[in-house]
């Protein structure tokens, strides 16, 4: 197989899709200009932002720090795919909305995709929990208390509508605990 | 961007490390430092070669011996989460769970954790110096203030990683495979100083892979947790940290392992503060003692003297918290 170029495979936002990419290509780069899928923002480049958070198998990644070629295989959700099947907004965004939870909304694809992979595997956070799960995710317009304050309701709404997936039982070890 | 590069992903082992005795070539774990330092043109590559098609370097099994055996490519989040870790290797978890951010920690592995380069501003921009083949250290004299205040010589930077202290506070073991088999080191033997050699931070030659830590079973009456002090609540290097294990029988610290971050160019071992510590309980005034002993003889440089208290209060803390 040709090094510097391959096809992957991979589930986004629950459809299987076959692109072609560099080896030097990172999953951002292949979401912008190959799915054409632009939530993710590029903020930083380098994993101190988490503008580019996406959920890899679940999980919240950066990716501006992922090889395209290293999802191959993976299911890969962004922002594109937190919406409910009819297009209406999920009870996460609503509440984004209702606290004012975002100003420029750089950063708002990425803290709600850190939110959504922390109220899949921990559907009942606390409010440490909420602060530590979106701390790779840099505000500057809120303060984060709204952003907080969002997850929070949100995490209620959800939980008493019963709408969330449990986690696959190998998720979720580790991510978020307190230091 | 990302300089261009070749990618492969080998599927056994001895194909890794073959693909990895070319010249050029750099092994890919979670990547999360790698690409960093490939887009900044810290160093250059030719080829990646990904550890991803080596799924028996994830994971965390019991070994024979009562200890844990962590696959060098298991997550640095999976490592933070993983019960038996919390249990019996509390210091091991809790600094995992200090590393960056959940997208960091989900991201990057444990072995890269390890590896990951050094963060000296100057190493990492577009200075010529000494740990890149140039001929000084522009810290020493420079903007120092996230520098090392022991163990420098010739190059001052501090080792950045989380695990690693707490690693060689519990006498880890780390496996590493290359052409000719494989060799176990102690983790404490695996770093470089730069008295030794201020050129690279571990002794993998080229063409070898860290494939596995190993944990050995704690001692009696273990103990063991991680402080680190950073400039914010949140995803940042350590200022300062120490990882402490103590094995306690009878009341008396027994065993005793207390190792600085952010302090020095390796995960920074502190033997005095440990005989300070063995044959006394620990109460205030051996605790007291054990933290003077851990920053004597600290170096500071012209713009970060402010680390030594910081360092022996995270002694100092550490020890209070083991105390409770």
């Amino acid at each position: 197989m040709e090094a510097t170029r391959r096809t992957i495979r991979l589930v986004v936002n629950g459809k299987p899709r076959s692109i072609e990419v560099a080896a030097h290509e990172t999953l951002l780069a292949a979401l912008k200009e190959r799915l054409y899928l632009t939530g993710a923002k590029e903020g930083c480049g380098v994993g101190e932002c988490g503008a580019c958070t996406v959920l890899l198998d679940g999980r919240a990644v950066n990716a501006c720090l992922v090889l395209a070629v290293e999802a191959d295989g993976r299911e890969l959700g962004t922002i594109e795919g937190e919406a409910r099947p009819d297009g209406s907004l999920s009870a996460l965004q609503r509440a984004f909305i209702d606290h004012a939870a975002l100003q420029c909304g750089f950063c708002t694809p990425g803290m709600v995709l850190s939110a959504r992979a922390l109220l899949r595997r921990n559907p009942r956070p606390s409010r440490e929990e909420i602060v530590e799960a979106i701390a790779g995710n840099l505000c500057r317009c809120t303060g984060y208390e709204p952003v907080i304050d969002a997850i929070a309701a949100a995490a209620e709404e959800e939980a008493a509508e019963g709408s969330v997936v449990p986690p696959a039982a190998s998720a979720g070890a580790g991510e978020g605990r307190g230091p | 961007m990302l300089p261009s590069f070749a990618y492969v992903r080998p599927t056994t082992l001895k194909a890794a490390v073959a693909a990895l005795a070319a010249p050029g070539t750099r092994a890919h774990a979670g990547g999360t430092d790698l690409l960093g330092c490939l887009r900044d043109r810290v160093f250059p590559a030719d080829t990646l070669v990904s550890l991803a098609g080596l799924p028996e370097l994830v994971g965390v099994t019991p070994t024979a011996e009562g200890g844990l055996r962590l696959g060098a490519m298991t997550t640095v989040a999976t490592v933070a989460g993983h019960p038996d870790i919390a249990a019996r290797y509390r210091a091991l978890a809790e600094a995992a769970a200090a590393v960056a951010s959940p997208q960091l920690r989900n991201q990057g592995t444990l072995g890269g954790n390890l590896c990951q380069r050094p963060r000296c501003w100057y190493f990492r921009g577009d200075f010529h110096c000494a740990r890149k083949g140039g001929g000084k250290c522009f810290a020493v004299d420079g903007e120092n203030r996230y520098h090392c205040v022991f163990g420098g010589e010739t190059c001052f930077i501090v080792h950045p990683s989380d695990t690693a202290p707490a690693l060689v506070a519990l006498d880890a073991l780390v496996r590493l495979a290359g052409a000719g088999g494989s060799r176990v080191v102690p983790l404490e033997k695996f770093f470089v100083p730069p008295s030794a050699d201020f050129t690279r931070e571990t002794v993998l030659e080229p063409g070898e892979v860290l494939t596995e830590v190993v944990v050995p079973a704690p001692p009696a009456g273990a103990r063991s947790t991680y402080r680190k002090v950073r400039a914010r609540g949140a995803w940042d290097f350590a200022l300062a940290g120490a990882a402490v294990s103590l094995g306690i029988e009878g009341g008396r610290v027994k065993h005793a392992r207390v190792v600085l971050s952010g302090a020095a160019p390796i995960p920074w071992r502190v033997p005095a503060a440990e005989q300070a510590l063995i044959g006394h309980r620990l109460d205030g005034a051996t605790i007291a003692r054990a933290a003077d002993a851990a920053v004597a003889g600290a170096e500071p440089l012209a713009d970060n003297a402010y680390k030594v208290p910081l360092l022996r209060c995270a002694v100092e803390e550490a020890l209070t918290a083991l105390n409770s």
